[in-house]
């Protein structure tokens, strides 16, 4: 494959199916906080800081 | 005894190997660089043989309390003290390069010119005095939050000192004239290499650290930090990959040429800029604000949401820094586009960190290390709202190349990067000190007010001045030729000029006050002075009421 047909497989992959998966990786990333039953868990761990009483 | 002879003989071999290089030297600059490292290796040896215990006297000198066993605090003390000398170091060559673009006759050639004090100040500010932050804060929060020691002790203070030797090397490079002359990644081939194993022992301690954690859940302020290390990894790479001429000189060139160049530069520099003075300061935000505020932070969601937003942008949005060069088009468009985005979840970021206050806003009135952190929030949301926008082009035509673009880096530094460290370091320093309280919060609203005024000081000239520059550039004439010179519009901006080396002199004099506070409270002394706030109390209207005399 001569580079510019390299270069041009690349960039359509990277504006349709690359950009896509990308798109679905991070939606499911962000939506794994709002899990059903994830609060408890998210309640927890912003007061883990707070169980070390004297951390100094 | 056999692993201090075995360590000796490593040491003794850097040492030799490092006096052969200077002998044999290329360049005067190579020649200088190892007689440095011959040096550190020299100090290294005589630590290892000596056999004196030289952590316990610096420990008695510096008063640092003996390891109670509980967390590994040594390194991260030495950091404290490191961020503090830097941040002067730093700032002092800001308000020294800002007086030479005020008054040309402070150049003084060659070692000291404006060319070679620029990339100093900029080194100094963000590596030396942001890194060793950014190093000795995630040593002190990934232990705190994994409830574990630190992994690789041994390693932990390989990473300190090999990163104030890549700082000497770097600031002293430039000053000789050592350069490859990319921004922010200025130091010759061979400290880039050195910094890359410094970096990667860094990278082991901090994962080591989470891998032997005794805490179930990894605190989201541990995920900002680690991909702040992986992520400057991983750009320090790539865009260090240069061919040396001579594995016994300093110049090298660069595997990437023209236009890609360009964009892995700029690829590079928007994400230190976003993993470097962003994620990791962010990682500072996300424990440091609700320690201090003893509220857990606003949204847990939010952080999580806020952190794979900006992973996912961020590493798109550099083309902005390359609008209307030979960039093709469409590239330019995507940096655009994806600058626009990030100031979504930088927002979203921001009102977590405030709201982390709500129901205890009084703090801001009370407390001078909150009121900081306030601050630094607020410029973070500032400088992210300024920086989408000047990613439009439309907009960037009239603000690249200009003082606009200081203006908006500054705000980012001194109003962001600055404040939120000032803060932890006054966290800190009780804490591993082991001392009541600081020596004197009273002097904590002082930097805080002097900093506070520099920097309105000088992002507000700045803003007029890359404006004024800017349109004076564009300004035609009827005839169609340009109507203002270069020195036209230099002359229109030097009131604007003093105006920031004057906000600049108040950020470093506050930035004196925070080296005083530090020291006496590492000093063990306590300032007698009147609490930041207390309930009214009028002693004459104490007493009951006296039934009148009839
Ligand atoms: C006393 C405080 C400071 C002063 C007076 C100061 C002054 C300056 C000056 C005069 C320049 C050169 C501008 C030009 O070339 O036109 C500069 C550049 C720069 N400074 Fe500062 N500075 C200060 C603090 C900081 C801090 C704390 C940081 C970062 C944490 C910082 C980061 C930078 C950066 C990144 C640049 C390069 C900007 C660019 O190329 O667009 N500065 N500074
Ligand atoms: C959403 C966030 C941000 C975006 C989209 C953004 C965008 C921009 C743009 C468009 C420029 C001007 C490029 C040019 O015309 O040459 C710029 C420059 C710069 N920004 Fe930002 N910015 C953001 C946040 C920040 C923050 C928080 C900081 C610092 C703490 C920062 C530090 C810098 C620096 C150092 C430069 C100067 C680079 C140079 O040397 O030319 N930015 N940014």
């Amino acid at each position: 494959m001569s580079t510019h047909s390299t270069y041009d497989m690349l960039r359509h992959f990277a504006d349709s199916w690359g950009l896509l998966a990308m798109l679905v990786v991070f939606l499911v990333l962000a939506a794994w906080p709002f899990r059903p039953g994830a609060r408890d868990k998210n309640h927890h761990a912003a007061n883990l800081i707070f169980k070390d009483e004297n951390d100094g | 005894m056999e692993t201090v002879l075995a360590r000796a003989g490593v040491w003794l071999a850097v040492l030799l190997l490092a006096v052969v290089a200077a002998a044999l030297a290329a360049d005067a600059g190579f020649a200088i660089h190892m007689t440095i490292v011959a040096l550190a290796a020299l100090v290294i040896l005589w630590v290892t043989v000596s056999g004196a215990d030289y952590g316990a006297m610096a420990r008695g000198i510096l008063k640092m309390p003996a390891d109670e066993g509980r967390y590994d605090d040594d390194p991260i003390r030495w950091g404290v003290i490191a961020t503090v000398f830097w941040g002067i170091a730093g700032f002092a060559a800001g308000l020294f390069i800002a007086m030479q673009l005020t008054w040309p006759v402070l150049n003084l050639e060659p070692y000291l010119n404006f060319g070679r004090l620029r990339p100093l100040h900029t080194s100094a500010v963000i590596f030396a005095f942001g890194g060793n932050a950014l190093i000795a804060t995630s040593f002190y929060v990934v232990q705190r939050t994994c409830r574990a020691r630190l992994a690789f002790p041994g390693l932990a203070r390989f990473v300190f000192w090999g990163y104030q030797l890549f700082i000497v090397l770097a600031a002293s490079g430039y000053l000789l004239g050592t350069t490859q002359s990319k921004e922010y990644a200025e130091p010759e081939w061979y400290v880039d290499w050195w910094l890359t194993i410094v970096w990667l022992a860094y990278l082991a301690v901090f994962v080591g650290t989470i891998i032997k954690r005794a805490e179930p859940h990894i605190y989201v302020a541990n995920w900002f930090y680690l991909a702040f290390i992986v992520t400057v990894a991983m750009l320090h790479v790539v865009n260090n990959l240069d061919m040396p001429v001579s594995l016994l000189g300093s110049k090298s060139y660069p595997l990437f040429a023209g236009v890609q160049g360009a964009l892995v530069q700029w690829w590079y520099g928007h994400n230190a800029v976003g993993f470097f003075l962003t994620a990791g300061f962010l990682a500072m935000m996300y424990y440091f604000v609700p320690k201090q505020a003893e509220r857990p932070v606003y949204s847990y969601r939010l952080s999580i949401i806020h952190f794979w937003s900006l992973i996912f942008l961020y590493i798109w949005a550099g083309p902005h820094h390359l609008h209307y060069t030979a960039l093709p088009d469409w590239a330019q468009t995507l940096g655009m586009v994806f600058s626009v985005m990030l100031w979504m979840p930088s927002w979203g970021g921001m009102i977590n960190g405030l709201m982390t206050l709500n129901g205890a806003w009084d703090k801001v009135r009370t407390d001078p290390i909150i009121r900081m952190m306030v601050m630094a929030l607020a410029f973070y949301g500032m400088s992210t709202f300024e920086g989408p926008m000047m990613s439009i082009k439309s907009v960037n035509s009239l603000s690249h190349y200009t003082d606009w673009t200081i203006g908006h880096v500054h705000s980012g530094a001194l109003g962001w990067n600055g404040m939120i460290t000032f803060a932890c370091m006054y966290y800190l320093v009780p804490r591993l000190w082991g001392r009541e309280r600081l020596y004197s919060l009273r002097m904590v609203n002082w930097h805080f007010w002097l900093a506070t005024i520099g920097i309105v000081f000088y992002a507000a000239s700045m803003w007029v001045a890359g404006i004024t520059q800017g349109l004076m550039w564009r300004e035609y004439g009827a005839d169609g030729y340009l109507v203002n010179s270069f020195a036209d519009t230099v002359a229109a901006l030097h009131p604007m000029f003093i105006m920031r080396a004057f906000g600049g002199l108040l950020y470093l004099a506050g930035a004196v006050i925070m080296v005083v506070n530090v020291w006496a409270t590492i000093a063990g002394r306590l300032r007698q002075e009147a609490p930041m706030r207390d309930a009214a109390y009028d002693p004459a209207a104490d007493r009951p009421i006296l039934a009148p005399a009839q």
